[in-house]
């Protein structure tokens, strides 16, 4: 495995106050390899968002460490926590969260704006990662001019436009119906391949599993599992030459 | 150009009502401001007209005059003592009182009388339509402002009435020349003024001096002091300046008006900051992907202000427009609402104040806003 890009060590997270406070993660490590699309999969209330928080930097956790490209986060204050989203991590939301008042392409662009890159620059980078993502031809479009599945896609060009070393996707075809979810299962595997990038998807949706590098299973807030469904794959699609292979040398 | 102002922009069009109770609300209050303030302005100006226009260096008057309209008596005698004092060119002796006006038709109003030496200046009637100067110098001749026609029943040059039982007779117009306080000025002969007035022949209101060209004002003043008893000597500035305080401050009006301009303040502010916060919350969630997309609180608090400027200059843009016809409507009145740039330039700065203050509450909202709210919503 390449070195993490993004990790969380024995993390532990409360959640709520008093009476009500919960501990929504007991001790979680997980790394998010660069060139690896992750599932973060489990049921509902496992912890899933609570990590895909803490890993995304908006919630710090109550004890252990989240280290982005290397550096611990530990006593980072909000806008310290701000600059590494803004420099490190793009994220990608089950309900698109774009502006409605904004095109396709100022709604990427908010990401440079964000960092301060000149007008210019920061459309032109726009404009090509939403031909990355198929849209060069829907640049000017406002949200409501888009179907969902275009709508993630912009979301996505927003998340890769200023090559974020990790991309955080909570949930993102769970708004969309199985075409247009495959499609953009399809994207984030083909963005995955960058070495230079990992991402990590939490969702519930057991369909998608098949584009995924390594599946993590959450369960009450403790890591209770992992998988490589690819290499499973090729071991069985293998298997049968390799076994006349050795009975060939035999 | 940054995203800052197109998302400031968006937002507030956005929402088109809030946009324009928002707007509705910064035009009213920086109305009320630009009356308020006008009127203060104006009324600061109109109070001084008489001084504006006397021809002088230096106001002799007794001691404790609080305005123009104070109308306490100096001894005359001391004019010919202050003429007597070396850099003392003219005392121009001026009579000044209130007195009672009666047509012949009936009834009757309160009117201002206003006498000068019409040889030795002082303060002859201005802008002058009809008549002239000299023509005040005909037995019972007055001048009256044709702006009071209607209320002293008259219509014009050679019209009759009656002050203090004595006839009088209209011999020259005026234009514009109005009073704050509604009563007409008459303005006469001094002698006339003071049988108006019921003013003793030895006594005057003001002795205007003027210095003798080279004198150097301060230095005769002192010397004016040192000679006259019981008078004070001020320039024409220091009376405005005490005139202007006197009907401004002590009588309470300034006050009044300050105080509308204040309410007008905080009503606008209250309006601009609550059509702000409940903008600031309907785009919450807007404010929060952008917090975890990683912008820093500054750029947040920038598209809001931002927000609250675009606010200020189209607010302040209708309102100047409704400032200036209101200025243009009152120009002709007893009391006119006068816009100068100064104020103008004032009250731009006061209404980006006024918004940026109101934005404040809103920052608040957004600055203790939680980026991971986005994956709840």
């Amino acid at each position: 495995m390449s070195d993490p890009v993004i990790e969380a060590v024995d993390v532990v997270r409360f959640l709520g106050d008093g009476a009500g406070q919960v501990q929504a993660l007991k001790g979680v490590s997980l790394a998010v390899a660069s060139g690896e699309l992750t599932l973060l999969m489990g049921p509902s209330g496992s912890g899933k968002t609570t990590l895909l928080s803490v890993l995304g930097c908006m919630l710090t956790p109550n004890s252990g460490q989240v280290r982005v490209g290397g550096c611990s986060t530990a006593g980072a204050g909000a806008e310290d926590l701000a600059k590494l989203r803004r420099e490190h991590i793009g994220f990608i939301f089950q309900s698109y969260h774009l502006f409605p008042t904004l095109t396709a392409t100022d709604n990427v662009r908010l990401a440079l704006d964000v960092r301060g890159e000149s007008a210019a620059q920061a459309i032109a980078k726009s404009k090509e990662a939403l031909a990355k993502v198929g849209l060069a031809h829907k640049i000017s479009k406002f949200p409501r001019e888009l179907s969902g599945g275009e709508q993630q896609r912009v979301a996505i060009a927003r998340a890769i436009v200023g090559n974020a070393s990790t991309i955080l996707a909570d949930e993102p075809t769970a708004a969309l119906d199985s075409e247009n979810g495959h499609a953009i299962m399809e994207l984030l595997s083909e963005i995955a391949k960058d070495r230079s990038r990992g991402v990590l998807v939490v969702t519930h949706d057991p369909r998608i599993v098949s584009f995924a590098d390594r599946v993590v299973r959450i369960e009450d807030g403790l890591i209770v599992g992992e998988e490589r469904p690819k290499e499973q794959l090729e071991e069985i699609e293998t298997a049968p030459l390799r076994a006349l292979e050795l009975a060939r040398i035999a | 150009m940054s995203l800052i102002f197109t998302l400031a922009s968006r937002n507030l069009c956005h929402d088109r009502v809030r946009f324009i109770a928002t707007v509705v609300g910064i035009v009213f209050s920086i109305v009320l401001v630009t009356v308020q303030a006008g009127l203060y302005l104006g009324f600061g100006r109109t109070v001084t007209t008489m001084i504006d226009h006397a021809d002088a260096d230096l106001w002799i008057m007794p001691v404790g005059t609080k305005s123009f309209e104070d109308s306490a008596q100096l001894d005359a005698r001391k004019r010919f003592q202050a003429l007597a004092i070396n850099g003392v060119a003219e005392a121009a002796p001026v009579v000044i009182g209130y007195a009672e006006w009666r047509v012949p038709t009936g009834g009757s109003t309160p009117v201002f009388i206003v006498g000068s030496d019409l040889r030795a200046g002082g303060l002859p009637p201005w802008n002058l339509a009809e008549g002239s100067v000299d023509d005040l110098s005909i037995p019972n001749a007055i001048a009256v402002d044709r702006s009071y026609f209607d209320r002293l029943s008259v219509k014009g040059i050679g019209d009759q009435a009656e002050i203090r039982g004595q006839k009088v007779e209209v011999a020259a117009v005026t234009n514009g020349i109005r009073a704050f306080t509604t009563t007409p000025y008459v303005f006469t002969s001094l002698d006339r003024a003071r049988a108006f007035t019921g003013m003793p022949t030895n006594k005057v209101t003001y002795l205007l001096a003027r210095v003798t060209p080279g004198s150097d004002v301060e230095s005769v003043r002192a010397r004016i002091k040192a000679n006259l008893s019981n008078v004070e000597v001020l320039t024409s500035e220091e009376f405005r300046t005490r005139s202007r305080a006197f009907w401004l401050f002590d009588t309470g009006a300034g006050a009044a008006l300050l105080a509308g301009a204040l309410l007008g303040i905080i009503v606008g502010t209250v309006i601009v900051a609550q059509t702000l916060y409940s903008s600031t919350k309907d785009h919450l969630n807007e404010f929060a992907t952008l917090r975890a997309i990683g912008s820093s609180a500054t750029y947040i608090h920038k598209v809001i202000i931002s927000q609250a400027l675009l606010s200020a200059v189209i607010g302040f843009g209708i309102a100047a427009a409704v400032g200036l016809i209101i200025v243009q409507a009152t120009a002709g009145s007893a009391l006119p609402i006068v816009m100068t740039p100064t104020l103008s330039l004032g009250l731009f700065a006061l209404t980006v104040v006024m918004c940026v203050v109101s934005a404040i509450a809103a920052i608040v909202k957004v600055t203790r806003i939680d980026p991971a709210m986005v994956f709840t919503r």
